[in-house]
């Protein structure tokens, strides 16, 4: 193996390994719409008010899973 | 595959009508196309739905005091009745970035909120106002906004009030990048991953499962682009509320 392909092996293998960083991001979005879900089972009537928290709680978690797509798209079309 | 049945094809600016003044590349591009056509619809939307100003309002002009009262309930459920001062801006932002994201679902078009560099724009401006309003508001006092309520006395606290500070401030820093990146990455994610799908679909008869999965994806795009525009303009209440009222 040349080393021109030796790297593009690498580039494509980082920006496969990045995706493991939407493990995490998907345990965080199920644990807030289960503790989500919990409470409005427990009181309906807090439903609005859980729902906004919950969209926001998913907005931060989910923005963490984000990062490892921003990570891959840098591997694979900024880094020579 | 060619270059361009790329799945990432579809967020090429193309100049339109290029312009350069003084060195400077200022080129009517698609996406300064898309940006004019999403504020044509966002003046058509509004300006014909409240046409009539019916005190009973009717089907077009109920859905624009809708979206209306959505916002200003947002704002002063999550900001307070001061953060009502600052309505406009918030509605002119969320009502933009969901006119662009809902346009670009309409096939062949271009998602202007796809790029960072856009909503990048939107949100250092958001940042550089909340920051502004805040040192308004509090003076020089704005600053013990940083500083975290309760920590023990001592030396040691006083090590740990230091570190919490960096902390604190890196946290506000990075609050742009954050808005900006979260909406352009959820666009650019979901148009890929539809582009690549329905790169899957030309196979065969096979292929009427990965048309299934478009055709219930599209629905969640569409979702997703109405949350996202929520998302910004709910996050953008929340910063105001910081600068506001602090802790």
């Amino acid at each position: 193996m040349d080393a021109e392909s030796l790297k593009l092996f690498g580039k494509y293998l980082g920006a496969g390994i990045t995706t493991i960083g939407m493990l995490g991001a998907a345990i965080g979005v199920g644990l807030i719409f289960s503790a989500a879900l919990n409470g409005i089972a427990r009181n309906p009537g807090a439903e609005g008010k859980i729902k906004g928290f919950a969209l926001l709680g998913m907005a931060l978690a989910e923005f963490m899973g984000l990062l490892a797509f921003v990570i891959a798209i840098l591997i694979l079309y900024v880094v020579n | 595959m060619s270059a361009n049945h790329s799945p990432l094809a579809q967020f090429d600016v193309k100049k339109l009508v290029p312009i350069e003044v003084a060195g400077y590349d200022l080129s009517f591009t698609n996406a300064s196309m898309f940006m004019v056509i999403a504020v044509l619809c966002v003046s058509l939307f509004m300006s014909l739905g409240m046409r009539q100003r019916a005190l009973v309002p009717g089907r077009f002009q109920s859905m624009v005091e809708m979206v209306y009262s959505f916002i200003a309930n947002m704002i002063s459920e999550n900001a307070g009745k001061e953060g009502l001062k600052f309505f406009p801006i918030i509605f002119s932002l969320f009502i933009f970035v969901l006119f662009c994201n809902l346009l670009g679902m309409v096939p062949y078009s271009f998602t202007v909120t796809s790029h960072i560099i856009v909503t990048f724009a939107f949100a250092a401006f958001v940042f550089v106002g909340v920051t502004c309003v805040g040192f308004w508001k509090h003076g020089l006092h704005f600053l013990h906004f940083f500083v975290p309520q309760g920590l023990p006395g001592g030396i040691g606290g006083l090590v740990l009030k230091v570190f919490m500070v960096i902390i604190e401030f890196f946290s506000y820093l990075a609050r742009p990048v954050s808005l900006s990146i979260r909406l352009a990455a959820n666009m650019m994610a979901g148009h890929t991953l539809m582009k690549i799908m329905a790169s899957f679909v030309g196979v065969g008869l096979v292929g009427v499962f990965p048309f299934a999965f478009l055709l219930i994806f599209t629905g969640f795009e569409i979702f997703v682009a109405c949350l996202q525009a929520y998302i910004f303009a709910l996050l953008c209440s929340v910063y105001l509320n910081d600068a506001l009222h602090m802790h």
